[in-house]
């Protein structure tokens, strides 16, 4: 289809969005991280039945996560697409971006480049 | 099981604040299972942590620890060895855990947990109160329905008049615990009990005698 997604996403592969735990998305922060979304599949239509419905309420935990450290809730969000949805996955990472752009870059990365800089 | 509450990130967050290197404990027992305390949250807490003081440049050196238990020196003393490398002890244990911690180590011990009840799992995610820790158990007498732990009034002869349609009047969604004993025993082909009062009980065994303890001279070393 050659369709074109911002090219500052990174695509991480899990078997189902049930795999991703909270801690995977916080270690994701951590490492100076923007943004996460979750592109899991349609609900309902599951192979293991539950995973993307599991991976919807770990990602409502999370915003309240991040809210809590100060992060903000909106730079984590639920997004379900099937495998033949491609033109919806360009679309959604571009809404992603967008938003993430919005909110500005993560202050942990602010303070990992200062760290970087020497400058504690 | 005990189940507790993490306290919120902004009141651990204050707690810290005097310290730049953290022993964060995690229990393996009942906060495990009732998910406030085990490996996992001990791993969550110290993400939130970090970022909470990474956005802002501060910097934090926490050390995740998991430990068996927290109420057995057997367990506690696993963190001898480094415990001295590490300004405070943020303990995501029960009541009894932090309290263990902090009289085994001259360190500053947080509780990370508010503890609230001793209860059960109801379903995934989902737990209830189940009993008191009163020190003399009725439960043969109620049809094994704890009338301390599950009347808000704690009535041994109920219920009460607040109870209307099998619901407490304290709360709409809580069951009125009488009128689960009453359903049991009737269930059970044993109303006659419900005919029995129940005399009034001697709450020494329970708190109003003061902090309790067992002794078992057979088990001491």
């Amino acid at each position: 289809m050659r369709l074109n997604y911002p090219s500052n996403v990174k695509i991480v592969k899990v078997p189902c969005t049930g795999r991703v735990d909270v801690l995977l998305v916080l270690r994701a922060f951590e490492t100076g991280v923007d943004g996460v979304f979750l592109a899991g599949c349609l609900e309902g239509e599951c192979h293991y039945l539950k995973g993307n419905l599991r991976a919807r309420k770990r990602v409502e935990y999370l915003r309240t996560l991040l809210e809590e450290v100060g992060l903000g809730g909106g730079r984590v969000e639920m997004y379900n697409m099937s495998a033949a949805q491609g033109q919806r996955f360009a679309e959604v990472a571009r809404e992603m971006t967008g938003r993430i752009r919005e909110l500005g870059p993560s202050p942990i990365r602010k303070s990992m480049i200062i760290d970087k800089g020497g400058n504690k | 099981m005990i189940v507790g509450d993490r306290k919120p990130l902004e009141e651990l967050l204050g707690r810290i604040s005097p310290y730049k290197k953290i022993l964060l404990l995690g229990c393996n027992e009942c906060v495990t299972v009732c998910a406030v305390g085990g490996e996992r949250e001990v791993g969550v807490l110290a993400a939130e942590l970090r970022l909470a003081l990474g956005k802002d440049g501060k910097e934090i050196e926490i050390r995740e620890q998991t430990l068996e238990r927290q109420c057995d020196h057997e367990y506690i003393e696993q963190v001898r060895p480094f415990v001295d490398d590490y300004e405070a002890i943020l303990s995501m244990a029960c009541g009894a855990g932090v309290q263990y911690v902090a009289e085994k180590y001259n360190k500053p011990v947080i509780p990370a947990v508010n503890t609230t009840f001793l209860g059960v799992t109801n379903e995934q995610g989902y737990w209830t109160e189940r009993c008191q820790g009163c020190g003399s158990c009725v439960l043969e007498e109620t049809g094994g329905i704890c009338p301390i732990a599950r009347c808000a009034k704690s009535l041994l002869n109920g219920p009460c008049g607040g109870s209307s349609k099998g619901k407490c009047e304290i709360d709409r969604e809580l069951d009125c615990a009488w009128q689960l004993i009453i359903d049991r025993l009737g269930a059970l082909g044993l109303m006659d009990r419900y005919d029995e009062v129940i005399s009034v009980k001697d709450w020494r065994t329970s708190r109003e005698g003061g902090p309790r303890k067992r002794v078992r001279e057979d088990l001491r070393l």
